[in-house]
């Protein structure tokens, strides 16, 4: 007991959550080895390269989510935030002809607008998480077509709009790991949270609140605005996730979006935090993304019915909660 | 008298710790059998074996002189064993009725519909024999806790138990409460039901225990009969040293600057017009019944609740205080009754619970947090205070009260706060730890902080404060000096109304020591 608890020189997320993480890498490893076997096309590199780049937006969506549901939270706008930042990039970068750079700075400044106003309904209005996301959901849904006139906008104007995700800047120094841009923005974005959340006073705080957020109150913190900053990080990186969807379909399609937040919230899930706060890993919630892409990419493989992949994930969620709340029962 | 139950040798293993060890209880029918121990000791867990929550590893329990199988809490329903937990397991939207018979409602029309009127009258039925009156329509959640606690007791006795067992059930009650508690207590034991009853208070065993079986240490020590045997007796037992009551020594304040004064503070019928005023170096008890306003009072300074009218000054300085953010810059903790929802992130370590309050000072550049002057300070607060802890990476759920209120205070140390207001110190702390906190509490006031101490417990209240404020129903009814007796407090603590605002007047100067 205190031997796990001073090797994990930083992690403060429990013991649970660790072994829970275990448990999730190894359903990982059993599940490509298991492909593997059953088909020789499974390991090839092209293939492993189009499981992580399949991966790559419903991760970034899916680490936005983790901020907030390790506070307590839920939040149920990350799939149309991510719509919505990619019209924005689109008005800026072609309806306004504007420079590369303004138009991932638009995209991610907009998330991050729209978490700080998500934020500001659960903290400040005390509007409960699920109906304050579930609102925003809708809202931005709306104004994504609104905005876009319902039409997709395309980024033919910006040649180099599709290398943010299809690129690759390790190929071009490695040549033979051509591993695309947007899948090195997803480790990027998932060390640069993890950083965040295990080192610095606002990650402590995303725990805390989880934890016990009337301790906290009553210990003089302004626990309004550390959650405010949590739900604006969580939506700069569904600007991110914007951007890298609009890249890949070197387009913004308004109509997409909804339904990507269960994605999120159940990679998030299986990779072991709690829907009840206060524990929660990126890595766990990275691991749990990359399940949902190997079981679609395997069963495809397999030339399972497509129909089926979404009964296998639904029964791998409800799988991987229960052995956690076996595991836990247990101790 | 035969023995009812009999718990012989019993041991229970958790990964990792051993919660009990030969552990015995004899229990007789028609008795109050008190278990005591200190937090820790295996009270909870002997007793969830009896009740069938936990499964024993060790060990037997005889029924009537027969070995019995206790696998589920439904078993041990069935062999008429029945527990009432600390905190209580009702549903607050049904009716008292619908509470006591859930699962086994009585039907009508072949099984298909709920016969409400015989499940009223069956209620009723059980409340008559208690001398309960109360109508079994009422949704639960109306009633005050003392009133739940009854519909538990009702619960129990619908499966006609004849083991009752009883884990502080006066915790949240007041006098007059307790009084009807021990009534029903009386008139089980006259029909023959064994009661185990555990508690930490050693007014109630006396007036109501027959006999007294001590755990310390995962471990039986012994039983000795409630009426003849010391309270020193008891408590050595338990601690397995003697304990030496202190009196305090109280020092003149009257010259020592003002720290934290108050004015005229309201809030509703909650506090009416409560004015006090805490020197450098004083510690000011608080005592009233239960609901007379005092957690309210020190809310409402601290701003965790909003205040109609009052102003606070610190230093003779008007301070705004609006949300606790604010009371905390002025200098002022607050250390709430209840540590684990308002006190500690119980899922976190003993480190980050220290720094808590104060972290933005263990941030470097870029929201970096200092993690090894976190670390530092946390090893010499558990230094400084003796927090028992394997490291600061220990989860605080895990600690006992004792050490959680440590940590607690801990953190606003750490913040180094003027004044610290303690609502009930003690509460759900052990006799041993007791004293060790009373001990710190008399080193910060030594040292020049200003203290407020809310207690229920007038011994405790008596033993700390150097001046105690008394209210009743919000008003501050009177402050007595540190050595008022009892019956002083209690003239306080009752006086309602009308003679409160007349009393007012005059009392404050008394003690106020100008």
């Amino acid at each position: 007991m205190s031997a796990s608890a001073s090797t994990a020189s930083v992690s403060i997320g429990s013991k649970f959550s660790g072994a829970h993480r275990l448990l999730a890498f190894a359903s990982l490893i059993i599940l490509i080895l298991v492909f593997s076997l059953a088909s020789p096309n499974f390991m090839q590199t092209s293939n492993i390269i189009a499981i992580l780049q399949a991966t790559s937006v419903n991760g970034v969506l899916a680490i936005a989510a983790t901020l907030v549901i390790i506070t307590g939270g839920i939040d149920l706008s990350v799939g149309t935030l991510m719509t919505f930042c990619a019209v924005i990039a689109g008005v800026v970068l072609t309806f306004w002809g504007m420079p590369l750079g303004l138009g991932v700075l638009a995209a991610i400044v907009a998330g991050a607008a729209s978490g700080t106003l998500s934020g500001t309904f659960v903290a400040k209005l005390k509007i409960p998480p699920f109906i304050a996301t579930l609102g925003m959901m809708l809202i931005l849904k709306g104004l994504s077509l609104v905005i876009s006139g319902t039409r997709p906008i395309y980024f033919n104007g910006t040649p180099g709009f599709t290398q943010i995700s299809q690129g690759s800047l390790i190929g071009s120094v490695i040549p033979g790991l051509p591993i695309p841009n947007g899948v090195l923005i997803l480790f990027l974005v998932a060390i640069a949270t993890s950083f965040i959340l295990e080192r610095t006073i606002l990650g402590r705080f995303t725990f805390a609140l989880g934890s016990n957020e009337e301790a906290v109150r009553l210990s003089g913190v302004n626990t309004d605005r550390w959650k405010i900053a949590v739900y604006a990080l969580s939506g700069s990186i569904c600007g991110i996730a914007g951007l890298l969807i609009a890249s890949r379909l070197n387009s913004a399609q308004p109509a997409l979006g909804q339904g990507y937040e269960l994605d999120a919230i159940a990679a998030v899930v299986i990779g072991g935090t709690s829907l009840s706060g206060g524990r929660g890993t990126i890595i766990g919630t990275l691991i749990g993304a990359l399940i949902i892409s190997v079981l679609a990419n395997g069963l495809r493989i397999l030339s399972v019915a497509q129909e089926w992949q979404t009964v296998v994930t639904g029964s791998i969620i409800i799988l991987a909660v229960y052995t956690d709340i076996l595991r836990r029962r247990r101790l | 008298m035969t023995a009812l139950v009999i718990m012989k040798d019993i041991g229970k293993s958790f990964p990792g710790v051993r919660a009990l060890h030969n552990a015995q209880l004899e229990l007789r029918s028609g008795e109050v059998h008190a278990l005591m121990g200190e937090n820790g000791a295996g009270k909870s867990t002997l007793m969830k074996i009896l009740a069938g929550i936990y499964r024993r590893d060790a060990g037997e329990i005889l029924l009537d002189g027969k070995p019995v199988e206790i696998n589920s809490p439904r078993q041990a329903q069935d062999l008429g064993i029945g527990i009432i937990h600390q905190e209580l397991n009702l549903m607050p939207h049904l009716t008292a009725a619908q509470n006591i018979f859930i699962g086994r409602e009585p039907r009508k029309a072949a099984g298909l519909l709920l016969d409400e009127a015989r499940l009223n009258a069956n209620a009723a039925e059980i409340f008559a024999s208690m001398h309960l009156k109360l109508d079994p329509r009422t949704p639960v959640g109306g009633l005050t806790i003392a009133r739940q606690q009854m519909v538990e007791i009702a619960k129990a006795l619908s499966y006609r138990s004849r083991v009752l067992i009883m884990d502080e059930p006066t915790a949240a009650l007041n006098d007059a409460e307790i009084a009807e508690l021990f009534a029903i207590i009386d008139r089980l034991k006259a029909e023959g039901v064994g009661i185990v009853y555990i508690s930490h208070k050693m007014d109630e065993l006396k007036r109501i225990a027959d006999r007294v079986t001590v755990m310390r240490d995962s471990e039986y020590i012994g039983t000795v009969p409630a009426a003849e045997t010391p309270v020193d007796k008891i408590i050595s037992m338990m601690v397995g040293r003697a304990l030496t009551e202190e009196h305090p020594d109280i020092p003149d304040h009257a010259t020592s600057e003002v720290v934290l004064e108050v004015k005229h503070l309201n809030r509703g019928t909650v506090i009416r017009d409560v004015s006090l005023s805490v020197r450098k170096g004083e510690i000011l008890g608080f005592a009233g019944l239960m609901g007379a306003g005092r957690t309210e009072v020190a809310r409402a300074i601290f701003g965790a609740d909003r205040r109609d009218s009052g102003d606070i000054y610190m230093h003779g300085k008007k301070v705004d205080i609006r949300i606790p953010q604010d009371a905390v810059r002025a200098g002022i903790g607050y250390l709430s009754e209840d540590r684990k929802h308002f006190g500690l992130a119980t899922g976190m370590d003993v480190r980050n619970n220290v720094v808590l309050a104060s972290l933005a000072r263990f941030t470097g550049p870029g929201g970096l947090l200092r993690e090894a002057a976190m670390h530092d300070v946390a090893a010499r607060y558990i230094d400084q205070l003796a927090i028992k802890t394997p490291s600061d990476r220990q989860e605080v759920r895990l600690l006992s009260g004792g050490n959680q209120q440590k940590i607690v205070i801990a953190k606003w140390l750490l913040r180094d706060c003027e004044v610290l207001i303690f609502d009930e110190p003690t509460r759900g702390i052990d006799v041993g730890a007791k004293n060790e906190i009373y001990k710190l509490l008399n080193a910060l006031a030594k040292q020049g902080r200003a203290i407020i101490v809310i207690s229920s417990e007038l011994p405790e209240v008596l033993r700390l404060s150097h001046r105690i404020a008394v209210m009743c129903e919000g008003r501050l009814t009177g402050i007595l000096p540190g050595g008022a007796t009892q019956e002083e407090i209690m003239h306080l603590a009752t006086l309602r109304g009308d003679t409160a605002n007349h009393n007012k007047q005059s009392k404050p100067a008394k003690g106020e020591a100008k």
